[in-house]
């Protein structure tokens, strides 16, 4: 995050910036202080911290946490305390009740999935441009949808109340949502709108499976949690392995993006589509810094992780299935990043080795829950 | 790294060649997926279950393979252990073999480096400046400054090199990411049971897979207080103490003593509205002889107690051996006519003298509450709480066993009120109910009371003699004959039926009787049967009651349903739960780590390196500057060993910045 031109493109107003977050953190201190022990307020703290650094690289960034923070809070004003105005007030019925929030998100993820690809067929960058705003709409409506559930967690009832990444189908909206976000800072950074659609594809599997999983399975109820997740550090681990997956699985599309470029340019290196798709190199550059971000974060997360079963479970490492999982997708890609450091491997070879650590990655994120047991209490399906 | 010096490889002595090898990036690279793919194993094999459970599952030759291979316990297997311990040698030799260029490279600004290799760098350009080279070093090395870069001047003969660098901690990075792998490893390694191991090895411990009390347990399977690490756990009952811990070895354990004693006070549970459990807390008081008074902590879970550097962890829970007071009906005169009263608990056993066999009775388990669906219908929705139940195992000589499961208070059917009995031979098998009748005033008396009338011979004989008298009342003239023959039927209806209720008299007829009269003679027997019952009931049990009470007959109709399955049922006795007082215990797991911080440490270095690595490129630029008259010409050149394509701009840029920059400014303008 050293790149000169970017500080200087903010470097503009970024002192408003900072300054309405500190308001901001005061404030959330100043009417919450009363349940945030000191971790929580460190956390807080560093939130308001990083989203600081996030909106100096990326002004985007600040646009939409203004708007989900208005969104959010017009939101709590609408309820009160009475959870029962998500029935009868127009607003939250139809826009701003967590529920109804979350689908506008999958419908706009849907949408942008769609425009990305048409604007792709017809060349068309206006399409392309229209793909990034519904993607960033989406985000926003997720992102939002997330708050007003955290708040609606605890209209349930007093002692219910938990932040919104502690089930499956909570994590599903956070995939979505961080993944969107990570690829919509590589696309204002690199200018590689033509990958939308690719990395919304992997999106839109997420928000068909959140839907299924809500209608099927009615995942979306709000049930209290089980004393082993009740811990700040389910604040910080759950988010920070999702910048880890969300990476991850942004990398492996872009393999994909980057094998069908590959392909085509093999059969006719003059055609139409090559030209307009972006350079090999840069396509093959982006998939290596997504996984360089996607391991660091994941390495944070593991050891995040380890922290707080140490604190839960008597050990920082007890080779519970999940934990397990995490290692073997953290050494898959520590063994990707040195044949790409060290052996200077790039390309095709590495295209593929990404798609098949999406794989490994959705098995420690999904099938670990589904076909193996451990002392990991949330979303067995 | 490793390629550069690949061909001389094979003329090097054995050591180098070795050390090359075990440093080299291909090693590493198999080494780490090797590491996940037998990582898989231990994830998709149940890790420390009971040995019995693998033999059923993969039957004994294919049980004994794996055992070998330590699949049962993967992670402290040798053969892991030693994949974990290559990858660490490989990244020390990996470390050793690279820091001392890393190091030199975080420092030097590579001043010697010639014209023409700058020349030949991805990123060079040239100009003029209409300065000389005296006035324009200050200023290059001023905006160099201003984005960061350190620098410094040399002479080349007539020429002179501004080289620069920024970023070189990059370098720092790649060191702390591989020491780190290498402190973690190493502080596992203090946390592992290695040291278990080689004392079993040698034959020093010995693992105990008996059920044994503590007490009892030999010494070579206990563990002193010592500085090793440890992971193991104890249960205790609320209001008693411990000061050891079990700690699982494969199919055994081995009993770790604690420096200190741990008492439980109390146990509870939280449950939220909706009865989800909402938190799981004991009341410790640590006894410690270095302690004036025990210490006091309340421990939940995510919440341990750290008390000299062992960690007490709320793990689970149970039954702490429950005190029950029980009374015994006996549903059969050889266990006497009156309730026995029986003060036990639970995992506590008794003998039940049952004529001439004795049975163990074995208190199993005790509920305070069983909110559940209906145990008697199939409905899972309609959840009630059917109060407090006890659950115990009724074993005769022969070493069977079957199950029971009786509820306290009595359960209402149809308006009327049952205690309900649950009897199975095996686990896997559903639970069958009994439905005792509940009398007027609450109890079994009167059930019981039918009962011993029935299994009373004089009474069935009275009984029986009565009933005949009235049948052949309607004969002109006696014929004692037949009187015999009816007598001895009616009696041995009844014996039948308290040996195998109404079905036994069926069989009977089905296999006793010539064909031909079956079909009448059936419901004639089972006629005089229930014609039996009711004149025993009502002469013996209730006498004084009219028999055309719809009250007493429903409850003859239930007594009889009772009598008849009771001979399924298998126990002499119905035991009514009276009176109890819940004693919880609660399953700490204790802990001791001294490579924990060391890990932690370790995991510092990971995060700050990895972020060092890929977030702090390490970027040089150097620029020869050369007299032309009273000009400079400028070549400039860069690398950076990240991101290559954001370099692009960034050396655009700066060579834009140095373009500009001329005496007056030494500031750079943005554009
Ligand atoms: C679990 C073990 C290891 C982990 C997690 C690990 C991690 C890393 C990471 C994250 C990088 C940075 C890659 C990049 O810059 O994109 C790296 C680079 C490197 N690793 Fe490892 N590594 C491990 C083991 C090893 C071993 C055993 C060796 C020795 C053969 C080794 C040699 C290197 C080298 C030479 C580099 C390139 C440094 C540079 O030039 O920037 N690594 N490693």
């Amino acid at each position: 995050m050293t790149s000169t031109e970017l500080t200087q493109k903010s470097a503009r107003f970024n002192w408003w910036w900072p300054l309405l977050l500190l308001l901001a953190t005061i404030g959330i201190f100043y009417f919450y202080h009363a349940t945030l022990d000191v971790y929580e307020t460190s956390i807080l703290i560093i939130t308001a911290i990083a989203m600081g650094f996030l909106g100096y690289f990326w002004p985007a960034f600040r646009w939409h946490s203004i708007v989900v923070s208005a969104l959010s809070l017009s939101a709590l004003q609408l309820y009160g305390v009475d959870l029962s105005r998500a029935e009868n007030n127009f607003l939250l019925q139809y826009l701003l009740a967590s529920q109804s929030a979350l689908m506008w998100m999958s419908a706009l993820f849907l949408a942008a999935t769609v425009t990305y690809f048409a604007g792709l067929w017809r060349r068309s960058d206006y399409l392309e441009k229209i793909g990034t705003v519904l993607t960033w709409a989406a985000t926003t409506f997720g992102m939002t949808g997330l708050m007003v559930r955290w708040r609606e967690t605890h209209m349930m009832g007093e002692d219910i109340g938990y932040i919104p990444v502690s089930n499956l189908y909570e994590v599903f909206i956070l995939f979505a949502v961080i993944t969107a976000l990570l690829y919509l800072y590589y696309e204002h950074r690199y200018q590689t709108r033509k990958l939308g659609g690719f990395v919304l594809l992997v999106i839109s599997a997420a928000v068909f499976f959140q839907l299924w999983y809500m209608f099927e399975r009615n995942a979306d109820e709000i049930q209290p949690l089980v004393p082993a997740l009740q811990s700040y550090w389910m604040k910080i681990h759950v988010p920070a392995n999702f910048i880890g997956y969300g990476s991850f699985a942004m990398a492996a599309m872009i393999g994909v993006a980057y094998l069908l470029v590959n392909w085509r340019q093999q059969k006719n290196p003059t055609s139409a589509w090559v030209q307009a798709m972006p350079s090999l190199s840069l396509i093959d550059d982006v998939m290596y810094k997504s996984i360089a971000l996607g391991f660091a974060f994941f390495t944070v997360a593991t050891i995040l992780g380890a922290l707080w079963a140490a604190e839960a479970w008597g050990g920082y490492w007890s080779w519970d299935p999940k934990e397990t999982w995490a290692l073997i997708v953290w050494l898959n890609y520590a063994a990707w990043l040195h044949m790409r450091m060290t052996k200077g491997w790039s390309g095709v070879p590495m295209a593929w080795w990404a798609i098949v650590g999406l794989f490994v990655t959705l098995f420690a994120f999904l099938g670990v829950n589904m076909f193996l047991s451990g002392l990991h209490s949330y979303g067995t399906l | 790294m490793s390629e550069q010096d690949q061909p001389r490889l094979h003329n090097l002595p054995f050591r180098r060649r070795l050390v090359h090898f075990l440093g080299s990036m291909d090693l590493a690279i198999t080494l780490l997926l090797t590491l996940a793919i037998a990582s898989v194993i231990g994830t998709v094999l149940q890790q420390n279950q009971p040995y019995t459970d693998y033999v059923i599952k993969f039957g004994p030759f294919w049980f004994e393979v794996f055992e070998q291979l330590g699949l049962y316990d993967v992670y402290s297997a040798l053969w892991f252990l030693a994949i974990l311990a290559l990858l660490v040698i490989s990244t020390s030799v990996c470390v050793v073999r690279n820091a001392p260029s890393m190091i030199r490279d975080i420092w030097q600004l590579r001043t010697q480096i010639q014209k023409k290799s700058l020349k030949l760098m991805q990123h060079h350009a040239e100009w003029s400046a209409p300065q000389t080279v005296s006035a324009l070093t200050p200023i290059y090395q001023q905006q160099l400054k201003a984005q960061g870069f350190r620098s410094r001047l040399t002479e080349k003969n007539g020429a002179v090199l501004i080289s620069a660098m920024r970023g070189g901690m990059n370098r720092l990075g790649y060191l702390f990411t591989h020491i780190a792998i290498v402190v973690i490893c190493l502080g596992g390694l203090m946390d592992s049971n290695l040291p278990l191991k080689i004392a079993e090895w040698q034959g020093k411990l010995q693992i105990e897979t008996r059920d044994l009390a503590i007490r009892d347990i030999p010494a070579n399977s206990r563990l002193p207080v010592s500085d090793l690490a440890f992971r193991g756990s104890v249960s205790i009952p609320e209001g008693r103490g411990a000061e050891v811990a079990f700690l699982p070895v494969r199919d055994g354990y081995l009993l770790q003593a604690l420096p200190f004693r741990i008492e439980v006070e109390d146990f509870r549970i939280e449950h939220y509205a909706n009865g989800q459990p909402k938190s799981f807390e004991s009341d410790l008081l640590i006894h410690d002889p270095e302690r004036a008074t025990p210490l006091a902590e309340t421990i939940s879970v995510n919440h341990p107690l750290i008390y000299r550097e062992h960690a007490i962890y709320q793990a689970s829970f149970g039954d702490g051996g429950s005190k029950l007071s029980i009374e015994a009906w006996p549903l059969d005169t050889r266990m006497g006519q009156q309730p026995v009263s029986l003060e036990t608990k639970v995992f506590a056993n008794s003998e039940l003298i049952w004529g001439d066999t004795t049975l163990r009775l074995e208190m199993t388990s005790f509920r305070p509450f069983n909110i559940n669906a209906d145990p008697t219908e199939d409905d899972p929705d309609n959840l009630r709480n059917f109060g407090p139940s006890i659950g115990y195992k009724l074993r005769a000589p022969t070493g069977e066993a079957r199950e029971y499961e009786n509820y306290m208070l009595p359960v209402t059917r149809d308006g009327r009120e049952f205690y309900l009995s649950g009897v199975r031979n095996s686990p896997a098998e559903q639970f069958a109910y009994l439905y005792l009748p509940v009398d007027e005033n609450g109890g079994l008396d009167k059930f019981v009371a039918f009962s011993g009338a029935l299994h009373d011979a004089d009474k069935t004989k009275r009984v029986a003699n009565t009933m005949m008298l009235d049948a052949l009342s309607v004969l002109p003239d006696k014929d004692p004959q037949l009187e015999a023959s009816l007598q001895l039927t009616l009696e041995t209806l009844i014996a039948m039926f308290m040996r195998g209720g109404f079905d036994e008299v069926r069989n009977f007829v089905e296999n006793e009787l010539p064909e031909a009269e079956r079909d009448n003679l059936a419901p004639a027997y089972l006629g005089m049967l229930r014609e039996m019952l009711a004149r025993m009931y009502f002469t013996e049990v209730v006498p004084e009651a009219n028999p055309e009470d719809p009250e007493q007959v429903q409850f003859l109709q239930d007594a009889v349903d009772a009598m008849g399955s009771l001979p399924r049922y298998g126990s002499p006795v119905f035991l009514k739960l009276n009176d109890f007082e819940h004693i919880q215990s609660t399953g700490l797991q204790i802990a001791k780590a001294p490579g924990k911080n060391t890990v932690y440490f370790g995991c510092l270095l990971l995060v700050i390196g990895v972020f060092l690595l890929f977030y702090l490129p390490q970027r040089r630029m150097w620029l020869w500057l050369e007299a032309d008259g009273n000009e400079t010409s400028v070549l400039m050149a860069g690398t950076s060993n990240r991101n290559s394509r954001e370099f692009n701009a960034v050396f655009a840029r700066q060579k834009q910045l140095l373009v500009g920059a001329n005496g007056n400014s030494a500031e750079p303008q943005t554009t």
